[in-house]
């Protein structure tokens, strides 16, 4: 089949669906790449670039979209180039299911597939095809960037012969993906980054890329972004109002604010007041990511660059990926590239669109006809681990009677071994006759000093306390020692042997404990 | 004769011989525990040279002087990887010492015997032991049988046992475990045999039954080590020291001698704890051990699924050159290939490099118990970063690189993964957690227990084959 690209006709839009390297890649899975003169100039490629590729260069869009079956572009499409869909293509484009009935009613008209990249679900095996992440990373890197061209200041602090520069502070409000690539570029340049967000199981990522996480003095369980597929969910107005608070605090102190607030196929939330604005010291630059949505600050106009009464700068721009449109085009290819390759299981050029798939469900709009939005929440469950099921605090009684329990076991078992001990003993000592039994007493005190003691002996040292048990068992030289006097011949012999080999082990003994515990150093 | 003073001499000794088993709790403290028991054998033997032992005393010394020598020229010669067959060697003297001990009360009782029928002899003109006896009951005459029985019995079970255990750790015996036909009939034949023979002597008291189960308990000693092979054999050995104390007790009983019976009763129960703490790390019933080899196992074992993976030495290079901490494991295989230098060379230049390098060591590596750590120290590795199973077996997940040198069953997931292995249950070291597990092993070979290693074929290891010395020599000319 025919994968093709056309130019994108949204004003000022310099990303490009399919890039040379791309196009490389979707010739392995067995396709053939179609690109419309032109359309990867602002990105930085010529036709040239592509017909190196192997791509064929067509004159105009009407030529590609009718060979073309399978069409990926990158803006939403206009109502002009969804009047060449038709059934049996396949549109891969961002598509904004949401907001976008009228291109969703043309599609299942045409009887056409839309895949929408944005509504790629955010599961692991999905990431690679995720180019909301994608593009997002680029416009949080963009718009420290743009905020740092409209700063008159350093970013980092100084202290030179000239006097002293204090660091910037940047404030980054929502860490998703955008909030993450600002607020590692914003420390990176050497600025006090701070950073919110409503879901409270994003402060150890914040924290990890060396920003402050700005709690909120707030009790209220807070909802875990894992229910809700990774994004921001809508909070309580307590919760709302808590937030403002805390912003308002800030706000005379930061220098750079960088808004990232985006709910879901919602309006963005205002989260930077007027007031908030009017508080902030004049050169500030506040940068509005959620402009397309209207803005996390009212006074925001989309697509512009505005100066407050106060000189504080409001940017506004939407087009942050298409700003750094080599790169953007490169990442984007990369996900059209990855969602063709799920699309071709077999390799052979021919696309199966496997509805039973969670991912390729989730991200199709309309198929054969039918509009398939919204689409059933994945099977598999969300990118964020579920908190672990709380261990079972037990309370103070239960500890107690558990160690009580515990205690009560313990005395049994040492009473009945001391009650079967004592027992067994009076029975020896009831036979025995009286010297026997202090020679029998002193033994069995002996052998439960040995173990209280030898319990504490550490475990590397067992080879030594070898060595020296057996030079100090060799206390039975005493016995040999005592019979040697007296008798035979026999005995003398024996006891002399006895006494030579008890005179190694002694020496032997005492000695390589010596040196073996020598060698034991400390570092 | 001053027996107050030589009593009061054996309290001190026996005090001394308990601190200075109690000193050992920790490496400094066991410095000054050394001296501890010297000063308390120099104290008990000179307390009995200048009191009951007081005749032949020339001779006595002549001859401790003699043992001194060559005591002294095998402790400052011996190989720290010789170390297990130096303690087994030392334990067959104890058994032996006390067989002969025994056999000398033995002929005092009978002479003393004949002097009291005789009756013409003043008793003042006998031995010291010989007094003794002279005073005893009939009673208390055949309890002194049965004990000194005992203790002849157990001196000649630990001789020849520690024969075959030197043997086999030298490398003289094969080390595997063989039995002659017959098994373990024929230890129970042997042991009926030595009580048919104490029944004999109780009654008669002869030498002729005392004799023939001596023989008995030879043959025991030497049967029941043979049958035990391989990485048993710190079992074993710590079996023997308890049993050398055991020995040396009964011959105190016999005797009347306290100090004997407090320092027997001493190392007796030290064997038998090492012995207990050995058969928990691997997991087995004493009982198991002693009779030898391993158990059936109760249903297929587990498949092992996927391929060995060799690494050359520059590989491992690279990955030490970029972990941050590493653990490594060593195990008799390290001690066979005497690479405990090279490895120590490793780790001080790793952790010159700023690396943090650590030891695991299971409670069974190597032959003897705590072998692993006095070869480590040895080659001057600081003790304080050679850890016990316990105190690291949590940090493998946080670890990059687990370096496995000589060592199998002790790291063997099999253990806690197939309920069917022969070895489940027993606790061994997690390094398959590590995020990369290096094993320097000589070839395919399994273990002693013979049981194929899951560990060798997980993702995260590789083999580096090898003799550990050679390995370990090229590895350390690449990192830098």
């Amino acid at each position: 089949m025919i994968i093709g690209t056309p130019k994108e006709v949204f004003e000022g839009e310099a990303r490009v669906a399919m890039t040379p390297d791309s196009a490389l890649q979707l010739q392995k899975l067995g396709y053939e790449c179609m690109i419309e003169s032109g359309a990867g100039k602002g990105a930085g490629y010529s036709d040239a670039d592509y017909k190196a590729a192997g791509v064929t260069v067509k004159k105009t869009a009407n030529a590609l979209w009718k060979d073309a079956e399978i069409i990926a572009k990158v803006r939403q499409p206009e109502a002009e180039e969804l009047k060449h869909l038709k059934s049996g293509k396949t549109l891969i484009s961002f598509f904004n299911p949401a907001a976008n009935d009228a291109g969703m009613k043309a599609a299942k008209a045409k009887g056409a597939n839309v895949i929408a990249m944005e509504m790629v679900p955010r599961i692991s095996r999905a990431q690679k095809m995720d180019a909301l992440s994608s593009m997002a990373n680029i416009a949080g890197y963009r718009a420290v960037i743009e905020a740092g061209n409209n700063f008159g200041r350093f970013f980092t602090g100084q202290i030179t012969a000239a006097g002293k520069v204090p660091p910037a502070k940047v404030l980054v409000v929502g860490a998703g993906v955008a909030g993450l690539a600002a607020i590692g570029t914003s420390t990176s340049l050497g600025a006090v980054t701070l950073a919110f967000d409503v879901r409270p199981e994003v402060a150890e990522q914040v924290e990890s890329m060396g920003a402050e996480f700005v709690y909120l003095d707030f009790e209220e369980e807070q909802q875990d972004g894992a229910a809700t597929g990774g994004y921001a969910a809508v909070s309580s107005p307590e919760f709302r109002e808590a937030q403002l608070a805390k912003f308002r605090e800030l706000a005379p102190e930061v220098d750079i604010v960088i808004t990232t607030a985006l709910i879901p196929n919602r309006e963005a939330p205002e989260l930077w007041t007027p007031d908030m604005v009017a508080a902030m010291k004049p050169g500030s630059v506040i940068i509005d990511l959620a402009a397309e949505k209207g803005g996390n600050c009212k006074l925001t106009v989309m697509d512009e660059k505005i100066v407050t009464d106060n000189g504080v700068t409001i940017v506004g721009y939407t087009d942050f990926p298409s700003r750094m449109a080599t790169q953007a085009s490169n990442l984007y290819a990369t996900n059209i590239r990855h969602m063709m390759t799920d699309l071709t299981p077999e390799k052979d050029g021919q696309i199966n669109h496997d509805m039973e798939d969670d991912v390729i469900r989730g991200a199709t709009v309309a198929y054969a006809g039918e509009i398939t939005f919204p689409p059933p929440p994945p099977k598999i469950a969300a990118i964020a681990a579920q908190p672990k099921a709380e261990v079972v605090e037990l309370t103070a009684e239960e500890k107690r009677a558990a160690e009580v329990a515990a205690f009560k076991a313990q005395t049994k078992q040492q009473v009945t071994l001391l009650t079967v001990g004592a027992a067994l003993l009076l029975g020896v000592g009831l036979v025995a006759p009286a010297s026997f039994m202090q020679h029998f007493i002193v033994f069995v005190l002996a052998v439960f000093v040995g173990f209280q003691v030898i319990w504490g002996v550490a475990h590397s040292l067992h080879t030594p306390l070898m060595a020296v048990t057996n030079a100090i068992s060799s206390i039975i030289i005493l016995g040999a020692l005592m019979q040697i006097g007296s008798g035979s011949f026999l005995v003398i012999l024996l006891a002399a042997v006895s006494v030579f080999m008890t005179g190694i082990n002694i020496f032997g003994g005492f000695l390589v404990t010596r040196r073996m515990l020598a060698m034991f150093q400390k570092s | 004769m001053e027996f107050g003073f030589t009593t009061a001499a054996y309290v001190v000794s026996a005090i001394l011989f308990i601190l200075s088993l109690g000193g050992l709790s920790g490496q400094e403290s066991a410095k000054r525990a050394v001296w501890y028991g010297i000063a308390g054998m120099a104290l008990a033997v000179a307390a009995t040279l200048v009191g009951p032992g007081a005749g032949y005393w020339l001779l006595s010394l002549m001859m401790i002087a003699a043992g001194g020598a060559i005591g002294y020229q095998l402790a400052t010669k011996v190989q720290m990887t010789q170390m297990p067959e130096l303690v087994a060697a030392m334990h067959s003297l104890v058994g032996l010492a006390a067989v002969f001990v025994g056999f000398i009360a033995h002929f005092e009782m009978v002479r003393v015997a004949d002097l009291m029928v005789a009756n013409d002899v003043a008793l003042s003109e006998l031995g010291t032991f010989a007094a003794l006896i002279a005073k005893k009951t009939v009673v208390e005459l055949n309890i002194l049988r049965v004990e000194l029985f005992l203790g002849i019995f157990i001196g000649a079970v630990t001789f020849t046992g520690s024969v075959i255990a030197y043997g086999k750790l030298a490398g003289k015996v094969d080390s595997a475990a063989t039995k002659l036909p017959g098994g373990h009939m024929l230890n129970a034949g042997a042991g009926g045999l030595s009580l048919i023979c104490l029944i004999w002597y109780f009654n008669t008291g002869g030498f002729l039954p005392l004799f023939i189960m001596t023989l008995a308990a030879l043959f025991i000693g030497y049967h029941l080590i043979m049958g035990i092979g391989g990485a048993d054999m710190p079992v074993v050995v710590s079996m023997l020291n308890s049993y050398s104390g055991w020995a040396a007790a009964a011959i105190g009983f016999s005797l009347g001698n306290d100090l004997l019976i407090v320092v027997g009763a001493l190392v007796g129960s030290s064997g038998a704890i090492l012995s207990y703490i050995m058969c928990k790390a691997m997991n087995r019933s004493f009982v198991s051990v002693i009779l030898g080899g391993f158990g059936g196992t109760s249903g297929p074992q587990m498949e092992v699924e996927g391929e060995q993976i060799a690494i050359e030495a520059d590989g491992v290079a690279a990955a030490l050159n970029e972990a941050d901490s590493v653990i490594i494991i060593p195990g008799y295989g390290m001690a066979v290939a005497q690479a405990q230098q090279n490895v120590a060379e490793l780790t001080r230049r790793l952790r010159a490099k700023g690396k943090n390098v650590r030891f695991a060591i299971h409670p069974v590596a190597g032959r003897l118990p705590g072998h692993m750590n006095v070869l480590l120290a040895e080659a001057k590795v600081p003790y304080d970063i050679v850890m016990e199973m316990d105190e690291i077996n949590e940090d493998f997940p946080e670890t990059d690189v687990a370096i496995v040198i000589g060592s199998n069953d002790i790291v063997n997931p099999a253990a806690q993964e197939d309920p069917n292995s022969p070895i489940a249950g027993m606790p061994v070291l997690e390094c398959w957690k590590a995020k990369q597990v290096f094993v320097s092993k000589r070839g395919q070979g399994t273990g002693y227990s013979g049981i194929e290693n899951p560990l060798f074929f997980k993702e995260n290891t590789r083999m580096f084959y090898g003799d550990a010395k050679a390995s370990l020599d090229k590895l350390l000319g690449m990192i830098d």
